[in-house]
């Protein structure tokens, strides 16, 4: 279970994060959503350990996040961040030969993960000469290569086709895990319906609704805050 | 055009090519370590560190290079006490001015990287010291490379400058054959096409240099 108490992320200009506090289950999915500017990008930074000056505990199984080992937490960028001047295979061994594993293993596992996403032949290839749906995948396999009992999801649609969306989707939900933690950050409300067990509702850096998703898009929604109403009626 | 009169010296107008490039070769290696440990500093956290590569760098761009060599060569041996060789002295001059503006190349090759590269490596566990030299320097080098040859060819016609202080370069030795043979149109003319012919095959291996770092 992944435990986050009164986080605050501090700007000199203001707080973007005011004092949220929610909790995500391990074998599920939680979508965070909310208009642009709400703080979700932020907050999954906060989660990644990428931000400084956050005030508040994010504990996974009671243990602090910042005292996990490195790669414990994998996050897919909005823009992949693949390294265009390493190959596939050298994008995904890094981490792992980093942390210490030998080389070949680390192959062996990267070449297995490409299999399973279908570009084990594009192995030897550079980011710049894949698709951006192909880019994604590597970045996903890149993010999961160390196991990783969190793993982060920033806007996985934006840089993609429309059509894409429901290919993405499936990705997600086979990543499902009973020992991970999978935190989805999304603009696109069908992959959120679609993906999502739980629904987070950011707003102006505060947490308006938490609730499961079937709960958060029913007919009646008289059980949302009046932002999430305004923010469905505005989609629809 | 009395071309044929300067024939027999052309052996030594020739061996001033070796001295150039032995010259501007040592400048460049120590000047190019000398310019990325500044890069570093520029970029650094520390702020003591930043401030001493600015004043740095503020002070050998802001200062005429012909007055640098001559500092090194005429008044460091007054403070020393031994005197400094017209070759050392040009190496010293020319390696500290060069890393000064090979630092703001790289410097700002660096910070072009985008920030997602730094986070990338970062949440996948990879130590500062990793990510710079396996991930954010590669990258840099190779958005750097046409700026850094430019520098090199400045440094070369730069060297030129030592023939002042009596070292034997391309220069120098084509003018004490003009003087020796009372021609100075031909001796200068072809150490100006030697010069020329250097920067052209540098400027060539460096295109094929960056053809090679290119990646899809």
């Amino acid at each position: 279970m992944l435990s986050v108490r009164n986080l605050t992320k501090k700007t000199p200009t203001g707080d973007i994060l005011k004092d949220l506090s929610f909790e995500a289950k391990e074998g599920e999915i939680t979508a965070i959503i909310g208009a642009s500017g709400s703080g979700k990008t932020t907050l999954l930074r906060c989660l990644a350990l990428l931000d400084k000056n956050v005030l508040g505990k994010m504990l996974l199984n009671g243990q602090e996040l910042s005292t996990l080992l490195h790669g414990e937490i994998g996050l897919v960028f909005q823009s992949f961040h693949l390294f265009p001047h390493l190959n596939i295979l050298e994008n995904l061994t890094l981490a792992p030969v980093h942390q210490g594993m030998n080389k070949v293993d680390a192959e062996k596992l990267a070449l297995k993960l490409l299999a399973q996403f279908s570009l084990k032949t594009k192995a030897h290839r550079y980011p710049g000469q894949l698709s951006g749906g192909q880019k994604q995948r590597i970045a996903i396999a890149r993010a999961l290569i160390m196991d990783p009992p969190i793993l982060l999801f920033d806007e996985p649609t934006s840089a993609l086709d429309p059509e894409m969306v429901n290919e993405v989707g499936d990705i997600i939900k086979s990543l499902q895990d009973p020992k991970r933690v999978i935190i989805l950050v999304t603009h696109e409300i069908r992959l959120a319906e679609k993906v999502a067990h739980h629904i987070l509702f950011l707003d102006h850096g505060y947490l308006l609704d938490s609730m499961e998703t079937s709960q958060f898009f029913a007919k009646d929604r008289s059980k949302l805050s009046k932002r999430a109403q305004k923010f469905l009626s505005n989609l629809s | 055009m009395h071309f044929l009169e300067i024939l027999p010296s052309l052996p030594f107008i020739l061996a001033g090519v070796l001295v150039t490039l032995k010259f501007t070769t040592i400048s460049l290696l120590c000047g190019l370590p000398l310019g990325i440990t500044l890069a570093l500093c520029k970029i650094s956290h520390i702020c003591i560190l930043r401030k001493i590569a600015e004043i740095y760098t503020a002070i050998f761009r802001g200062t005429p290079l012909l007055v640098q060599l001559s500092i090194i060569f005429f008044a460091t041996p007054q403070l020393i006490g031994y005197p400094v060789s017209a070759f050392q002295a040009g190496v010293i001059a020319f390696s500290l001015n060069s890393a000064a503006y090979s630092s703001e190349i790289i410097r700002a090759g660096i910070q072009a990287i985008d920030q997602g590269q730094w986070d990338a490596a970062k949440v996948l566990g990879i130590s500062y010291k990793c990510t710079l030299i396996e991930i954010i320097l590669p990258q840099a080098v190779r958005n750097i490379l046409p700026a850094l040859v430019n520098e090199m060819v400045n440094l070369l016609k730069e060297s030129a400058l030592v023939s002042i202080i009596g070292e034997a370069d391309l220069l120098k030795r084509a003018q004490v054959v003009a003087a020796e043979k009372f021609l100075y149109f031909e001796p200068l003319l072809i150490a100006a096409f030697l010069y020329f012919l250097m920067v052209l095959i540098i400027s060539f291996f460096a295109k094929r240099l960056e053809k090679k770092l290119a990646y899809a």
